[in-house]
């Protein structure tokens, strides 16, 4: 008898337990219960939404649920890779498309943009925000310069139908021999005057070259992340700051002072700015605008005070591939209208330990930074310390924003796709 | 005395070969040795910010030295990259790297020998001793 109730029960239970939980997880989107090998603040969860296994620079999420990722390096020949998301937040591969590599990726008002290192395209969407012609996108630019670093072209677009890209710096601070020891600078560093700096150009007009664009803002070394503020209706970038000031100027600056220095810079750009590279580099301890060793500075030396203030700063070499103002709905309050950062992680912190390899919120009011950084998501890297950057797991590269307020990060170590979500009541 | 000097100028051959067969058998030969210990100063100096402590190097950007031919393989063309830095594009097992390597030239050729010496036979790495006179003769080669 008892064993007959138990062939009723079992089966019962079973079936309800599974049927409850098929409910909340096809349902409603839930962290994965290790929140996807990330650390946040208490209230907030992460799910892992897919891995990709490729080079994920930036993305961008549509309210459809449709997730475009552009890749570094093509993945079986292609740099576009769809996915669409299932409604427990799960998104699975669409498919891919373009057949250039390259990190930039925007969605703006029925086009998506996207970059390879020398060009921009753009891709008419449907009601659905769906892709029409992957094909045939429209070429908006073209000819643009790339070195062998900082070749990459991050994009944004303001609401008055023009776009901006970062052009970077072939070289780290523009000396005769690039990185090279007590090698000085070249005078004027006439690369500044198609690199370096961040060009506006329009929108919707096709083949355009550097002479249809207009240099917005000069003297930025490379920028990855950057993004419309649409409070202050201003373009915000984040530099990386020179590597080396150890290795090339060993008697000025000894490892400690070259792993802290110089400040990965925050910007709010208006049309004309003069960031100040490489003429000089700002130091976030002092406070100070310090003119760099190669062009006479003795790492004291205070540079012009016509280069632009940051708006904030953070150490050295963190690498700030991904900046997004938060202005969803889902988190609290004093996160609205604040910056995420995706740092992408230090090299040239050694023989230091790395920085990095995390998300930052850098808290504001009123279009203005108000109050410390703080870590937001953490762990990518799946080791508490990183020494060497090959040992990081993943490193959080793109941010973008969800229809519902979830941040989604990409990783472009193995192409994981995060969506940390707030989950508190 | 000159009997002393000549017994020894005739046992030399011996000798030598005495110690090239332990050097085959025994790792390393103390000479090596204390060139590979030097080796690790010269990196620490001036390789290591970029190739990092444990050789690595940088994804994408500073080539790992570790399990790559350029390290291990040909001596010529290995030195010629501490000499000359390194600025073309070049893959590495599927991985392309891009950060501008400096030119060294600015170390003796004992200095280029003993961090030679010191990279191929760390990080998993074993091959043989690059040596000072090696090092002279490329650099006189790369002039021409």
């Amino acid at each position: 008898m008892r064993i007959k109730a138990w062939r009723y029960l079992l089966p019962m239970g079973v079936m309800a337990i599974t049927t409850l939980y098929a409910l909340k997880a096809d349902n409603s989107v839930i962290p994965d219960p290790d929140n996807a090998g990330l650390k946040m603040p208490d209230g907030f969860g992460a799910l892992l939404v897919a891995n990709i296994g490729a080079k994920a620079r930036h993305l961008s999420v549509t309210p459809q649920g449709d997730i475009y990722v552009k890749l570094a390096k093509l993945k079986e020949g292609k740099g576009i890779i769809t996915l669409h998301e299932a409604a427990n937040g799960k998104a699975t591969v669409t498919g891919s498309f373009c057949n250039y590599g390259g990190t930039g990726m925007y969605i703006k008002d029925g086009y998506m943009y996207a970059s390879s290192n020398t060009e921009i395209f753009r891709y008419k969407l449907d009601a659905q925000n769906k892709v029409i012609d992957q094909e045939n996108p429209e070429k908006i630019i073209t000819g643009l310069k790339a070195g062998r670093q900082h070749e990459t072209k991050s994009l944004v677009l303001d609401n008055d139908g023009n776009i901006y890209i970062n052009i970077g710096s072939p070289s780290s601070s523009c000396q005769i021999q690039d990185r090279g020891l007590h090698s000085p600078g070249i005078p004027g560093c006439p690369l500044l005057d198609s690199a370096g700096g961040i060009w506006q150009f329009k929108a919707n007009k096709l083949n355009q070259t550097y002479k249809d664009g207009i240099r917005y803002a000069t003297g930025l070394r490379n920028i990855v992340g950057l993004d419309w503020n649409q409070q202050d209706n201003q373009l915000f970038v984040m530099q990386h700051g020179r590597d080396n000031l150890n290795s090339s100027w060993p008697e000025l600056f000894d490892t400690k002072q070259s792993a802290e220095l110089p400040a990965e810079c925050m910007y709010a750009l208006k049309k004309g700015d003069n960031a100040g590279f490489p003429f000089m580099f700002y130091n976030q301890i002092t406070h100070k605008k310090i003119i760099s060793p190669e062009y006479g500075g003795d790492g004291k030396k205070e540079a012009d005070a016509k280069y632009l203030e940051p708006t904030a700063a953070y150490p050295g070499h963190m690498a700030p591939n991904g900046l997004l103002f938060y202005t969803g709905k889902m988190f609290p309050e004093r996160y609205r209208n604040g910056a995420f950062i995706a740092f992408h992680g230090s090299w040239n912190r050694a023989p230091e330990p790395q920085k990095g390899y995390c998300v930052v919120f850098q808290p504001f009011k009123n279009g203005k930074p108000s109050g410390d950084w703080e870590v937001f998501a953490e762990g990518f890297a799946g080791i508490d310390e990183v020494k060497s950057p090959s040992q990081a797991q993943h490193r959080p590269c793109g941010l973008a924003l969800g229809a519902d307020g979830s941040l989604y990060v990409t990783d472009d170590v193995k192409g994981n796709i995060y969506r940390i979500i707030y989950t508190k009541k | 005395m000159k009997l002393v000097l000549s017994l020894l100028l005739l046992c030399a051959p011996f000798l030598l070969s005495a110690q090239t067969k332990t050097t085959k058998t025994k790792a390393p030969a103390p000479g090596m040795a204390a060139s590979i210990t030097r080796g690790g100063l010269v990196y620490k100096q001036y390789c290591l910010s970029c190739h990092q402590a444990d050789g690595g190097g940088v994804p994408n950007m500073n080539p790992p030295l570790s399990k790559t031919t350029y390290v291990t393989g040909d001596k010529t063309r290995l030195i010629k990259v501490v000499l000359n830095g390194f600025i073309q594009p070049v893959e590495i097992d599927g991985e392309s790297y891009s950060n501008n390597m400096a030119p060294h030239n600015f170390l003796t050729d004992q200095q280029i020998a003993d961090v030679l010496t010191y990279v191929r036979n760390n990080f998993t790495n074993k091959a043989t001793a690059i040596t000072a006179p090696q090092a002279k003769t490329v650099r006189k080669l790369n002039k021409k």
